[in-house]
């Protein structure tokens, strides 16, 4: 059962009906969502089996004990831990994984042993060099040598690594001033404001933005940061079907026919929040259309393009440069730093007032330690190399490599009949694996086969929608996008990951650099 | 008239009565139930049905007239703009024990850098080899491919450092506490909390959604008594009472006074009255203790009493970030459950880097550094009360106090005017800064930071320019 709208060219109307608009969520196969169902109960059965024997004293109990004594109030509820103790723990291995280098294209993961099926864990010292699917490493920025890395190390000689001071009080750094300005520039708005943390940002300044007796309409699938950020303006919030435009008019209408629940007041304002790619679908979010409705019902519209900015865009400003869309039209542009500029931290942008306001009543701005020296300094290398300020076109050809990639290795997915989500052009690719075993096993079989990546299953998605997440770099080449689709492949056969009934697939042949020059990047 | 009755209508009336009676006994029991139902449902509709809310059935040209006539408010209010965030100082070069602006330099009392880290050559050289090494971010959450082994190795680090069984670290010093708070305590918990705490504490709080009992700074009485009264609810209702956790959330040495809370007595209650003792280190870690071990060194209690110790890494030991440190049992649980942990990216490892290079001078110091910036507080403690029309507060061993005026005269413009004085004579402090939604907004001051390697002498000449400022302002 799938729970999002598929779209076929034809739909709706003209403006999104075109090639950037195509995403594909095809259904889950009814038996296996009853195969996946049953091997969470099975698991569960053998979990609370397991529980009783420990109970009786049959079986050692392994988890840490409470130090205080026995009369206090237990600080977790036993059925809190139980999918902790018992699911968790046995898959834990494919999670947390250490690593012991740059999280560039590829990376050494730190090969970790356990004697006691995943309760502890002991290093054996040995790195496995592996290709990195799983980071968010868009533009290929994680570098650990090149014009940014060195800009970074004379920051650091310049500046130190930290000021110990917010910005409020002592004031900031004359680099924050230049990234704010550039990143401003790099959106083509009137201001930007830059923060610490990414999670932070949306965290500590919805609560800025909206209160009580606004009305926020937020995505299904938005992040954790956007949720608790709105839980804490104490505004009201309901959630929209996920990119589903009819349900987002239809609570914008009633919500301004009906008004406050109870008091049928006016809502004092309308907050629209958004993702520009949602992280764990790799759907993009349709912007032209929301902005049409914002428009015709006079919210306002906050976007989140922590995956999207410098990753999706013929220039990489992000959705707004993807649908090329005026920015006016959305008063908060809200990113982050990590993914594709290689470094830490959070901005929003958008007119002058709405910055001022945020610099004025920010938490972050007011409490919190102002950014470091050599973190600024990467953001902004890695902006002057992207908007060709430092007189190559790097920044360029990491754009379009990025986008060859995504489309290659997409495409080859889909081919070799996996069910593959998202929109075509999004350089997240999740790839169902729907049984909770298969989890463990993708990971694991992956990482024989030298290929690091992240594996998701509940809670993190729908209890039937685990899924393999591959992260696509402008790093990557295309011998090592080759090196995991052979991986995949063998994989798929192994574990029986090839779902798809739309297309026909087969096993996966190895093309030809002619060839893939002629498709994929002339 | 006829107005009362004759006794042949009273007669009557009882013969009504009666045959009514015997046509009861009479009746079929389908016409006396029918009869019973209808008596019920007549008392039903005149004193139980809710009046039904008369529901909007619009037309489709009244609901366009509502939504055209809507108008939202301005997404944000007009901002003043000479307000200070506004207007902030441009600062060049290192903010260590001086700090340059517009060109001059000026002796730095208003940023944490307590134990001058800030610029150490040593630190700045780790920092330098993690980068050659890891590049600058770690592009991704602790959970994909973030965990590099410089985290592992920092977490190690301050989990021996404080003799705790584990630590684990965030990349926000904000986000520490503000995520730890939600992870362990829901809905139907209870937080007793200092008033004194700082946002980030309060923004916890609020994020828990847990009932919350305020006591007074510092006033140990006042717990005792909202204990009490917790103990007296509990015992009229003990089942429930066997489902709330209860956890009090102090901090060692408080940001917004400058004192250090009285552990050993709320540690003697916590068994009386069974709560868990979460403790905001961020200001007393590495300045009070003898080792820099924080107030539980200062107050000799046993580590293991405490449930979990948070911190930020970014006073002190001069990095970003924050941690935290207990035992396995308390700390673990925060790999899943803490939101600030588990979907944020991890914290850079060139910043881990200078943590822990940080910690090795700590611990290579040790307890030289720690006497020193003890005993240089007390002397600056008493300077400043020596100077007439300041009143000073916190601890004498805090290197943190905030300066108010004495008197009716404490306002935040002339806390300015003194502000801008010491500016013009190379001595740089700041107005202790609040969003004006604090829990309990602290009296305006001059929050006043003591960097370990000031000399006597700058010390005086702090407490020279805050006198002459004293005139001025007061003239």
């Amino acid at each position: 059962m799938s729970n999002y709208q598929t779209n076929k060219p034809g739909d709706d109307n003209n403006r999104t009906s075109d090639h950037r608009n195509r995403e594909e969520f095809e259904e889950t196969p009814t038996w296996a969502a009853v195969v996946t169902v049953l091997g969470y109960a099975i698991l569960s059965a053998l979990g609370w089996l397991r529980d009783f024997l420990r109970h009786i004293g049959l079986e050692e109990k392994r988890t840490a004990h409470d130090p205080n004594p026995k009369d206090f109030v237990p600080l977790y509820q036993s059925y809190e831990c139980f999918y902790t103790r018992n699911l968790y723990t046995r898959i834990r291995d494919v999670f947390n994984q250490p690593i012991a280098s740059v999280a560039g294209a590829k990376v050494h993961v730190m090969e970790r042993v356990s004697d006691d099926y995943n309760w502890t864990f002991k290093f054996s010292g040995k790195k496995i060099p592996s290709i990195n699917l799983g980071s968010y490493n868009y533009l290929g920025f994680a570098e650990n040598q090149g014009p940014c890395s060195e800009q970074a190390i004379k920051s650091i000689e310049t500046y130190a690594v930290t000021t110990c001071s917010t910005r409020h009080e002592l004031g900031h750094q004359r680099y924050v001033k230049e990234l704010e300005s550039l990143m401003a520039e790099y959106l083509n708005v009137e201001d930007c404001i830059a923060f610490g943390m990414g999670f932070a940002t949306n965290a500590l300044n919805i609560p800025t933005l909206a209160g009580k007796g606004d009305l926020i309409l937020s995505d299904k699938l938005n992040h954790v940061s956007l949720i608790l950020g709105a839980r804490l303006s104490g505004a009201t919030i309901r959630t929209f079907n996920h990119n589903d435009m009819k349900d987002l008019e239809a609570h914008l209408r009633k919500a301004i026919i009906s008004g406050q629940p109870r008091t049928c007041r006016p809502w004092k304002k309308i907050l629209i929040i958004v993702e520009g790619v949602y992280s764990m679908e790799g759907s993009l979010c349709k912007l032209p259309e929301i902005i049409e409705l914002k428009k015709k019902y006079k919210a306002y519209l906050y976007v989140d393009e922590a995956h999207s900015i410098g990753a999706i865009g013929s220039r990489g400003r992000g959705v707004v440069d993807y649908w090329k869309v005026d920015p006016n039209d959305i008063e908060i542009h809200m990113g982050t730093f990590t993914k594709s500029f290689g470094s830490a931290g959070g901005y929003i942008a958008g007119k002058k007032n709405i910055i001022d306001y945020i610099r004025v009543s920010s938490h972050s701005a007011c409490y919190s330690s102002s950014m470091s020296a050599p973190i600024v300094q990467q953001i902004i290398s890695a902006l002057s190399i992207i908007m060709g300020r430092d007189g190559t076109n790097d920044g360029q050809k990491r754009i379009q490599q990025l986008a060859c990639n995504v489309r290659y290795f997409r495409r080859q997915l889909v081919d070799m009949g996996f069910i593959v989500y998202g929109n075509n052009n999004s350089p997240v690719v999740p790839v169902m694996l729907f049984m909770p075993a298969k989890i463990a096993a993708v990971n694991r079989e992956m990482l024989k086969r030298d290929c690091a990546v992240v594996t998701v299953g509940f809670p993190a998605t729908l209890l039937t929608e685990s899924r393999v997440r591959f992260c696509i770099s402008a790093g990557h080449t295309k011998e090592m996008l080759d090196h995991a689709l052979k991986a995949m492949d063998e994989v798929g056969h192994l574990v029986s990951l090839r779902y798809s009934k739309k297309n026909p697939h087969h096993r996966w042949v190895e093309l030809d650099h002619a060839d893939y020059d002629k498709e994929y990047t002339s | 008239m006829g107005s009362s009755m004759t006794r042949g209508d009273i007669e009557s009336l009882a013969t009504d009565f009666y045959d009514l009676l015997e046509s009861f006994k009479h009746a079929p029991f389908y016409h006396i139930s029918f009869e019973i139902f209808l008596v019920l449902a007549v008392i039903w509709l005149v004193f139980f049905r809710k009046p039904r809310a008369i529901e909007k059935k619009l037309t489709e040209r009244e609901k366009q007239e509502l939504i055209d006539e809507w108008q939202p408010e301005p997404l944000v209010p007009p901002v003043d703009p000479n307000h200070p965030a506004l207007n902030v100082r441009v600062l060049d070069g290192i903010v260590g024990k001086t700090v340059e602006i517009d060109g001059k330099k000026s002796l730095n009392f208003a940023t944490f850098n307590f134990l001058n880290f800030v610029g150490n050559s040593r630190i700045s050289e780790k920092a330098i080899q993690a980068v050659q090494k890891y590049g600058v971010g770690s592009c991704g959450p602790r959970g994909f491919y973030g965990t590099i082994d410089i985290h592992l190795e920092l977490e190690e680090r301050l989990a021996k450092f404080f003799n705790c069984e584990e630590g684990i670290i965030y990349s926000y010093g904000f986000s520490t506490i503000a995520s730890i708070i939600p992870a362990y305590s829901k809905r139907n918990d209870i937080l007793f909390v200092d008033e004194g705490v700082h946002y980030a504490i309060q923004k916890g709080v609020e994020a828990s959604r847990s009932h919350v009992k305020w006591f007074k700074h510092n006033d140990i009485q006042d717990l005792e008594r909202l204990l009490a009264e917790q103990e007296v609810l509990d015992k009229k209702n003990p089942k429930k009472a066997r489902t709330i956790r209860r956890f009090l959330i102090i901090e060692g040495l408080y940001v917004n006074y400058g004192d250090i809370c009285p552990l050993p007595r709320m540690v003697e209650l916590k068994y009386k009255y069974k709560y868990r003792i979460f403790i905001d280190e961020s200001v007393s870690f590495g300045t009070i203790g003898q080792t820099g071990r924080g107030v539980t060194e200062y107050y000799d209690i046993d580590r293991q009493k405490i449930d979990l110790i948070s911190s930020s890494l970014e006073y002190s030991i001069g990095s970003i970030g924050g941690f935290a440190v207990g035992s396995s049992f308390v700390v673990d649980h925060q790999r899943l459950s803490a939101q600030g942990y588990c979907f944020s990216a991890s914290l850079p490892p060139l910043l881990a880097a200078a943590a822990i290079e940080a910690l090795n001078i700590m611990e290579e110091q040790s307890t030289p550094l720690f006497e020193t910036i003890m005993s240089k507080s007390k002397r600056l403690h008493k300077k400043l009360l020596s100077i007439k029309g300041y009143s000073v507060m916190g601890d004498e061993i805090s290197p943190l106090k905030h300066l108010r005026l004495a008197n009716a005269l404490n306002t935040i413009g002339r806390l300015e005017e003194i502000v801008q004085f010491a500016q013009t004579r190379d001595i740089t402090i700041t107005v202790a800064r609040y969003l004006t939604d604090e829990h309990l907004l602290p009296e305006p001051s001059i929050r006043l930071i003591l960097n370990v390697e000031m000399t006597d002498e700058e010390l005086e000449f702090l407490c020279t320019v805050l006198q002459e400022a004293l005139v001025k302002v007061t003239s």
